[in-house]
């Protein structure tokens, strides 16, 4: 750090400047809003069948940035958000057996599952990492067991979801599309939004000096709360979407909603695209949808190579494959650190924390 | 320092150490020889780097650049572990026994890796008599004096060849101090060497052979109690206020 | 009468949670580890144990204890390689990974022996022999001989701990990692062998739930890994007693529940485990441990 103003007056160039982006990022900026208009108009020229896989796509890049929200920048490692994706589906199924279209659902999963949050958090509020992760799992367990047991909604086997008889096939996966989308934008977005708020302070406070920040009054068990209850709306919406795409909701462990595989899925996506990154779930999906459509014809093996991927990046390069480009390349498409600028220098070098939760 | 290279090769030996804590540059160049049979003493204040350097010679510790030398072999890279079984074992700062077992059970620790010589637990319960009868008990429900003395003992039953002691006199009282300090005539005639680090001025000149005092990383006087007078210890721990003072040859 | 069965079922249920549990408690007291791939460890043991029966036709008793030594060096070698690893990056990657390795384990194993239950064959008349107390109570020799192993088996870890070189050294290790560094002690070697000691009574509960009931690929996490964890909590950490304790309680909850509504069984022990953790998280016989 340089020093300031004892010295005599300087002009202002020789002071040092702070700013939320470079130059490149307000390109960026406008990339995205290019790229945003051109996944909605993809269903136009697609077929059907390529159109459903990227439905599934948007699901886990939803559930993925859910992930990395909660254990890449809040420090909480959940293996029971499959709870909230379950319950968002059973958010939709429910009014929709009571004739809520399902669209509209998908604001009852997310608010519905949100709710839910707050009882699950007072439970496992005060446990530590590797507490937590298996309160969650168990939570994740209970919940299952417990909506298994109500026969009205299927008890364990399941129910077909009404509403969207009727529809033409073609236009029905569009319009799930579309929700998809509208509910993968509105996620990254709101995570973007909320670590460029006073919450995201916070929460890199946290990150890098938890007791440190708490003495300085920072409200951290406010903000972890926040944290896990946004997470658990956007899983929750996520799992409304899954209800629509597959019409039906089935509980069970293998390949249910309240499968652990979700949460395998979205760590692993997480893990291998970047922890502590809001591209590095995007990335993470991406390689998890090329793997898991080469792989598909055999079996569970995209399952497979993908935790083993995620192993061998989480020792070897723990920053995940965007964090590894960052690294490089000096680069950010989503700005929430800052860059200092020396005087004099016209291009920033970072500075600000985005470092990976050790 | 003239006559000591009539002892032959030093017995452990640090040179031009450089350690870092993260960015903080904690040790300046140091170098120390300690000759065996020698009670060698770093004295200075708090933070001047002294327990550094002994968790540096320790292994606890790795060195930015510098080397620490034991037996005429370079040990700058060998891991704490097989330092302690070929024989440089410290007591660290603040015991450091381990509260989930008994007296006893720490010095058996402390033999787990042990090299032969006089030293066993019997001959340590001989030392500390007090001991006998409580060896069953916890060493978290003791007092300072008495789990130093524990700390001390689990150190000794491996038999070294050098011991580090550091900051034994720390949250003791005064009296307490002087019995445990009485023991180290023992511990010498068995053949050890002793480096220790001291925050007690006056503790650490009544027991030395030679002494070094660090103040910020540097290394401020050197000599033997003898050599070196009052004033020049006060300069060099306090730091000289023209910031010249270098220490003696 | 039925419920004194249930609850005595539950008991005896109670001493293989127990075995299952004292892997976790041991690599998290020792390592600060929390393996969450603990639970599938117990099934590929006993898919292991299918392989030397398979292999070898030898009787299944006989087969445990090779399954148990083959597990001990797999679990020090993954200790010292991976998980070491993992450990000397933090805990979240330690988390991560151990979570990576069960859903691999799972997948592979479901891959490998479909998702099938799978059992170990002990011979009908054995698992149906029983004797009773009365005319009414009614015990299964099978889960009586269980929990006496079970039983043997921590005694025989309690007595390694408190009495031999290693096993002070674990706890040693356990208390204060450099200390014990300075004495000499290979932290990493002794937390293999701890790792070594965990798969291996790990190793033991499985290849006995496979002879009570079945193994199958995901079992591991559906239920053993989750209850261990139970037992570990209720019991309070750090004690193996409190471990058998917390396995017996789980165990009689679970009938209790069962009783109740035979779909509850799991709800039961769901319950009391999250009550546990919620009004005391160190659990029934804590040592001031923290959650």
């Amino acid at each position: 750090m340089t020093e300031t103003a004892k010295t005599g007056i300087r002009s202002e160039e020789d002071f040092l400047k702070v700013t939320r982006s470079r130059r490149n990022t307000v390109w960026s900026g406008l990339g995205a809003v290019v790229l945003i208009v051109v996944l909605y108009r993809f269903p136009y020229f697609v077929q059907p069948g390529t159109t459903g896989i990227m439905i599934q796509g948007l699901i886990v890049l939803t559930l993925a940035s859910m992930w990395n929200l909660l254990a890449g920048y809040a420090g909480l490692v959940s293996v029971g958000q499959q709870a909230f994706f379950g319950l968002g589906a059973y958010f939709v199924l429910i009014p929709a057996m009571h004739g809520v279209t399902p669209w509209a659902g998908l604001f009852v999963a997310a608010i519905g599952a949100a709710v839910c949050a707050v009882p699950l958090w007072w439970l496992v509020a005060r446990l530590r990492l590797g507490y937590f992760a298996i309160a969650t799992w168990v939570l994740a367990e209970v919940v299952m067991l417990v909506i298994e047991q109500i026969s009205s909604i299927g008890g364990g086997t399941g129910m077909p979801l009404p509403g969207l008889i009727g529809y033409n096939p073609a236009v029905l996966t569009a319009d799930t599309y579309w929700a998809a989308l509208t509910v993968a934008v509105l996620a990254i977005g709101g995570v973007y939004l909320l670590l460029r708020s006073k919450v995201g302070l916070v929460l890199t406070a946290i990150r890098d000096d938890e007791r440190a920040a708490k003495s300085s009054g920072v409200r951290v068990g406010l903000a972890r709360m926040g944290v896990f209850i946004a997470a658990a709306a956007g899983c929750g919406a996520a799992g409304g979407v899954l209800a629509i795409e597959q019409l039906q909701v089935v509980p069970g462990t293998s390949g249910g909603v309240f499968s652990v595989q979700w949460t395998a899925e979205m760590a692993f996506a997480v893990i291998i695209g970047g922890i502590g990154t809001i591209e590095g779930p995007i990335l993470g999906t991406i390689v998890y949808m090329v793997l898991q459509q080469t792989l598909q014809s055999y079996n569970a093996w995209y399952l497979i190579v993908l935790g083993l991927v995620a192993i061998a990046i989480a020792i070897f390069a723990r920053r995940g494959l965007w964090g590894t480009v960052v690294d490089r390349f000096n680069i950010r498409l989503f700005p929430v650190g800052y860059y200092l600028w020396s005087p004099g220098e016209r291009r920033g070098r970072r500075r600000a924390a985005t470092h990976v939760v050790r | 320092m003239s006559n000591r290279a009539e002892n032959g090769a030093p017995l452990l030996e640090v040179r031009d150490l450089v350690v870092h804590h993260g960015q903080l540059r904690a040790l300046s160049g140091i170098s120390l020889a300690v000759y065996p049979g020698e009670v060698y003493a770093l004295i200075g204040a708090n933070g001047a780097g002294k327990s550094t350097l002994l968790r540096t010679i320790s292994g606890l510790h790795h060195p930015t650049s510098g080397s620490v030398t034991y037996d005429g072999k370079n040990v700058t890279g060998v891991r704490p572990d097989k330092r302690a079984a070929s024989g440089i074992v410290m007591v660290p700062e603040g015991r450091r026994l381990f509260p989930s077992l008994t007296l006893e059970e720490n010095l058996k620790v402390g033999m787990s890796f042990a090299r032969k010589g006089p030293w066993n637990i019997a001959r340590i319960y001989e030392l500390f008599p007090w001991m006998k009868e409580r060896r069953g008990q916890k060493t978290a429900q003791m007092s300072g004096g008495e789990q130093q003395s524990v700390a001390i003992g689990r150190a000794l039953v491996a038999n070294p060849r050098v011991l580090l002691l550091d900051e034994l006199s720390l949250g003791l009282a005064p009296v307490i101090v002087q019995r445990i300090y009485a023991t180290l005539p023992q511990v010498l005639e068995s053949g050890i060497t002793v480096l220790l680090v001291e925050q007690d001025v006056s503790q650490a000149l009544r027991v030395a052979t030679h002494l070094q005092c660090l103040l910020e990383g540097h290394t401020t006087l050197e000599g033997t109690p003898a050599e070196v007078t009052r004033e020049q210890v006060e300069a060099a721990y306090f730091g000289a206020t023209d910031g010249s003072n270098h220490g003696l040859g | 009468m039925a419920w004194v069965n249930a609850i005595i079922q539950g008991l005896l249920t109670g001493g293989l949670y127990a075995l299952f549990a004292c892997g976790l408690s041991l690599m998290f007291g020792v390592m600060k580890v929390i393996n969450l791939a603990h639970g599938d460890l117990a099934v590929v043991a006993g898919y292991i144990g299918v392989g030397v029966i398979a292999i070898t036709h030898m009787p299944v008793l006989w087969s445990i204890p090779v399954v148990v030594v083959l597990m001990a060096i797999i679990g020090y070698v993954l200790q010292r390689s991976l998980i070491q690893g993992a450990l000397s990056r933090g805990e979240l990657t330690t988390l991560i990974v151990t979570f990576g390795l069960s859903i691999v384990i799972e997948n592979g194993l479901q891959q490998f022996f479909t998702a099938n239950s799978r059992g170990l064959g002990v011979g009908d008349s054995f698992i149906t022999a029983s004797f009773s107390i009365g005319s009414q109570i009614t015990i299964a020799w099978l889960n009586v001989i269980i929990f006496a192993l079970a039983v043997v088996v921590l005694l025989g870890l309690q007595q390694y701990l408190s009495h031999s070189k290693y096993g002070r050294l674990i706890r040693a290790v356990a208390d204060d990692r450099e200390a014990a560094q300075l004495s000499g002690a290979n932290y990493r070697h002794v937390f293999g062998i701890a790792a070594a000691i965990a798969f291996g009574t790990v190793a033991i509960a499985g290849m006995f739930q496979g002879m009570i009931t079945t193994i199958s690929p995901t079992l591991g996490t559906e239920t053993i890994l989750l209850f261990a964890f139970a037992a570990v909590v209720i019991g309070g950490l750090g004690s193996l007693w409190g471990t058998l304790l917390g396995g017996v309680v789980l165990g009689v909850a679970q009938a209790i529940g069962a009783q109740i509504n035979p779909s509850w069984e799991q709800l039961a022990g769901y319950a009391v485990f999250l009550a546990v953790l919620v009004i005391r998280p160190q659990g029934l016989t804590s040592r001031g441990a923290q959650a």
